[in-house]
């Protein structure tokens, strides 16, 4: 969300001068309390890399780690594709505002993300699982969600899809209606409009909300111990081999959650990166 | 001026207990949660100014946070690895901790999985099992269950590893295994008879694992030794090793030691 909302404020700002100048001993006091917020941050994510480098190589060698990843980084990648394929048409009705109550759904979308993760896991549960309102008319078809790979991405696409969603809406809505209509005029077709002036315009949008979406997906947790179980190699992503090592081979947790700090960092790098380009 | 302020703050030591009003913490075994929630409401009625607070969670994982140096006054533990792990952190002190009360093992079956009528059904292929993760002290017991199933004529030695194939989930404390259980998703689960009588509901039924093949899970409990309401903690030991203490238990599906 943060990282959205800096896209909407930061690009028109750009290259401005401060609007207003402060005296060097208050910025020295705003820079002193900043610094004590970000070593707050800070600190843990330096604690994990001092403690698990050392150990990084034999922990990555062990075979229920390399299976962790695996299956985050598998999982992850089929929850953003779905969350791309089918987030773009609701973020474009949305966007455009065409559809009836898109204020409804608009709020409803951000529920996962401000939702505890239990109350996720729970919810798809009580959806997907053999008593579930869905998981009951699958049941006699054989098919069930619970406890499988599937169910990972479930719950991933159901705590990242916002993110995108929301990322997306608003790359759109900066498109200039006009844009789309002059195109139009000139004879294009709605799919042609689309292709060659809405998508390249929110392109950058686009991409930043699936690289939030897909390090959300990375890190879920709560959800998928609920609704997927854990076992390794099918539903024991990287976040939950963590908290259960964490319990028996600490140093193993350690190991992979440097990984999955780093990969994270490097995500929102990207993010960053991308926003800038566009501005 | 704000920094130093807040540097201060930072500092100051945390606020001394209410002398008024004594509390001690207990870290305990999931599988104890109702049971001791019972006893701890009886123990504050009958000790005065004693407050009572809990943290339930699977034993690997209390172990853990005691030596991480979480503060706790007495640790009930659900086997002795845990307890011994958290001697070996120097925070119990060896030779002080005493079993108080022991549990068995209990198949229990979701009442829409018909399939699962036996213990043999348990390597039926396709039969949804869930276990407590071999950390948890439930998961521990379960897994040497099998391993002595497997030893039986009776079960086969490929037992244990077709169950282990069924298994769909490796839960982090056995009141988890009751629930994914409980609530149809999982065809059949290990768990303790405690969890089936905590669990109140007909929402499971179970099979009984023979005496041969079970084990008596013995639960220790111990103060931990850099308690600040040490007093308190001890008479609380006591107060779960007495009659009524050991009743409570009974009635919540656990064996008393001292009948």
């Amino acid at each position: 969300m943060t990282a959205t909302q800096s896209i909407q404020s930061e690009s028109p700002r750009k290259g401005r001068t401060p609007a207003t100048r402060i005296g060097g001993g208050a910025r020295a006091l705003l820079l002193l309390l900043s610094s004590l917020l970000l070593l707050l941050v800070l600190l843990p994510l330096i604690a994990i890399a001092t403690r698990a480098l050392p150990i990084l190589p034999d922990a990555l060698a062990a075979q229920d780690a390399r299976a962790a990843m695996q299956l985050t980084l598998i999982t992850s990648g089929i929850a953003l594709a779905i969350i791309v394929l089918l987030g773009t048409p609701a973020a474009w009705l949305i966007a455009r505002r065409q559809v009836r109550g898109w204020r409804v759904i608009d709020a409803l979308l951000d529920l996962p993300v401000v939702l505890p993760p239990s109350v996720a896991g729970i919810g798809l549960l009580m959806a997907f699982g053999r008593r579930g309102l869905i998981g009951s008319i699958l049941l006699p078809f054989g098919i069930e969600l619970a406890f499988t790979t599937a169910a990972v991405v479930i719950a991933q696409v159901f705590v990242a899809a916002p993110l995108y969603i929301r990322a997306a809406v608003i790359g759109l809505r900066r498109i200039d209606d006009d844009m789309e209509s002059v195109a139009m005029v000139e004879g294009a077709s709605q799919w042609q409009v689309f292709r060659h002036v809405t998508l390249p315009l929110s392109a950058t949008a686009m991409l930043t909300g699936s690289m939030l979406a897909w390090a959300r997906a990375l890190g879920e947790f709560g959800a998928t111990i609920l609704f997927a179980g854990n076992l390794v190699g099918r539903t024991q992503t990287m976040a939950l081999a963590i908290y259960m090592n964490f319990q028996s081979d600490p140093e193993a947790a350690l190991a992979l959650a440097l990984i999955l700090v780093l990969i994270s960092f490097a995500v929102l790098v990207l993010v960053r990166l991308l926003a800038r380009i566009e501005s | 001026m704000a920094f130093s302020l807040l540097l201060a703050a930072c500092a100051a030591p945390p606020p001394a207990r209410q002398p008024a009003a004594r509390e001690i913490i207990i870290f305990a075994a999931a599988s104890l949660r109702d049971a001791f929630n019972e006893i701890g409401g009886r123990f504050e009625q009958t000790t005065s100014s004693a407050r009572v607070r809990f943290n339930f969670a699977g034993s690997q994982q209390l172990a853990e946070q005691i030596k991480q140096g979480a503060p706790a006054d007495v640790f009930a533990s659900a086997n002795a690895r845990q307890m011994n792990n958290v001697i070996s952190s120097g925070r119990v002190t060896s030779g002080t901790q005493q079993i108080f009360v022991q549990n068995r093992l209990v198949v229990v079956v979701a009442q829409n999985a018909s399939s699962v009528q036996s213990l043999a059904d348990l390597a039926q292929p396709g039969a949804k099992i869930v276990l407590a993760e071999r950390a948890v002290p439930a998961g521990q017991y379960a897994l040497e269950f099998l391993q002595k199933a497997s030893n039986t004529a009776e079960f086969g030695r490929t037992f244990s590893q077709t169950v282990l194939a069924n298994v769909v989930s490796y839960e982090e404390d056995v009141r988890a295994v009751f629930s994914k259980v409980a609530l149809g998703e999982a065809d059949a689960g290990i768990v303790y008879t405690s969890d089936v009588v905590a669990g109140k509901d007909n929402a499971v039924r179970t099979i009984a694992i023979p005496d041969d093949l079970n084990t008596l899970a013995a639960y220790p409990i111990a103060a931990l030794n850099d308690s600040e309401n040490a007093a308190l903690a001890k008479q609380f030991i006591d107060f779960v090793l007495d009659k009524e203490g050991q009743a409570i238990l009974a009635r919540y599906g656990f064996i008393p030691v001292k009948p």
